[in-house]
């Protein structure tokens, strides 16, 4: 990177020449910004994203399930202070990012934002709402922001343990009883819609500001075909039923399908999801009860560093 | 505090850069470092490092043109042309 400061255009040049840039680095205020609400949307995702899971955590079916669902918990919420700590270098205090989170300010995944009604939930929210994830976080291993595009690496490599486990869940119950397969095919009923959201609206990757700064280098719906090339095929073989009737693969490898209801996606993400609110007091809940633990350990720090 | 987290993927590899924790003393960060690029085997040691304690180098201007100590400054192909023609040893002209 030049040592002066560039003109935004000269650095707009840079990185969408594939520079990358390093948090000393002087950076456009536009960018800093644009960088802040998107790797802070997806900190807040990772937090969020553990509660729907959580609730099954007491309710897993046998021991082996009970620790891989406590491990993936333990795996976002790390994921979270990862994505987190980018976020402070970039300037904006994590407790600020915890303030904005709980008080509604902010926002996270539309996913996260639904009910966990059975256990086929739990299969269908580690392998699909996953396998959407990878998408867009491997789009990340090249963003111009070079500590975010790091940092995805080991939570991609994580990824891919839930992706396993995920599909572990859905494929044991699809051999068991007929019960069980029902409570996959009804738990994929109600996680499509929100699926074929999770990418968001089809805006043209040219007028996308976040992929013109190449935080993220691939547009909405090319990672929304991605998940359905790589994954109705995965459903469709355990003899599941995608609960579309227009979609199809098109002969030039298109996939056709019907239109997300895009206003049930901008009600749901601006804090109107089913169980946005649930959630959000939960966290807030916790963060309350655990102040004292901050305030004791900080407390001690700061003596260690007067004394 | 910011501590910067080192790992050694294996034995007889570098220590390479993995991130940074934010911990409240050294005690917290070494737990936080651990639980988030040791739990899974993918590292046998770690270095955890308050951030403030590293200096970084970024000058290397070559203000002196001091391309003597470096491969490109030694350009042979001219000067071995003329010595074998001088020595009769150059390859005859096709």
């Amino acid at each position: 990177m030049a040592e002066k400061p560039l003109t935004d255009q000269e650095f707009l040049a840079y990185v969408q020449g594939g520079g990358q840039v390093e948090v000393d680095d002087w950076m456009p205020d536009d960018y800093r910004a644009k960088l802040i609400k998107f790797i802070e949307m997806h900190g807040n995702s990772e937090l969020m994203g553990v509660l729907p899971e959580r609730e099954w955590i007491l309710r897993a079916p046998t021991l082996q399930r009970k620790l891989a669902l406590t491990a993936k918990v333990q795996d976002e919420v790390g994921h979270a202070q990862l994505i987190y700590r980018v976020v402070e270098d970039l300037g904006k205090p994590r407790e600020q990012c915890l303030e904005d989170l709980v008080a509604g300010r902010a926002k996270f995944h539309n996913v996260f934002h639904y009910p966990t009604k059975t256990w086929g939930d739990v299969g269908v929210i580690a392998w699909l709402v996953d396998a959407a994830a990878i998408i867009s976080q491997k789009a990340l291993l090249k963003c111009s922001y070079a500590p975010y595009a790091r940092i995805m690496k080991k939570i991609c490599w994580e990824e891919s343990f839930h992706i396993l486990h995920g599909r572990d869940v859905v494929l044991t119950m699809m051999l068991g009883a007929d019960e069980q397969r029902e409570l996959v095919q009804e738990a994929l009923d109600r996680w499509w819609a929100p699926l074929m959201m999770f990418h968001g609206n089809p805006i043209p990757a040219e007028n996308d500001p976040v992929v013109e700064w190449r935080i993220k280098t691939q547009g909405n719906e090319e990672a929304r075909q991605q998940f359905l090339e790589g994954y109705v095929p995965q459903i469709w073989e355990l003899g599941l039923m995608v609960p579309d009737p227009k979609l199809r693969r098109r002969d030039d490898g298109v996939w056709e399908y019907t239109e997300p209801d895009w206003d049930e996606l901008r009600h749901v993400v601006t804090g109107h999801g089913p169980r946005t609110e649930e959630r959000l007091g939960l966290r807030r809940l916790t963060r309350d009860e655990t102040a004292w633990v901050r305030q004791v350990v900080l407390a001690d720090s700061h003596r260690a560093y007067a004394a | 505090m910011i501590y910067e987290v080192f790992r050694r993927e294996r034995r007889g590899q570098p220590f390479e850069h993995a991130g940074s924790v934010a911990a409240p003393d050294v005690a917290f960060a070494h737990a936080y470092a651990h639980e988030q690029y040791g739990r899974r085997g993918e590292s046998v040691a770690l270095w955890v490092v308050p951030r403030d304690a590293i200096h970084g180098v970024e000058d290397f201007v070559d203000e002196l043109g001091k391309n003597y100590h470096r491969v490109d400054g030694y350009s042979l192909k001219a000067k071995l042309k003329e010595a074998r023609e001088r020595a009769g040893t150059a390859a005859p002209d096709r």
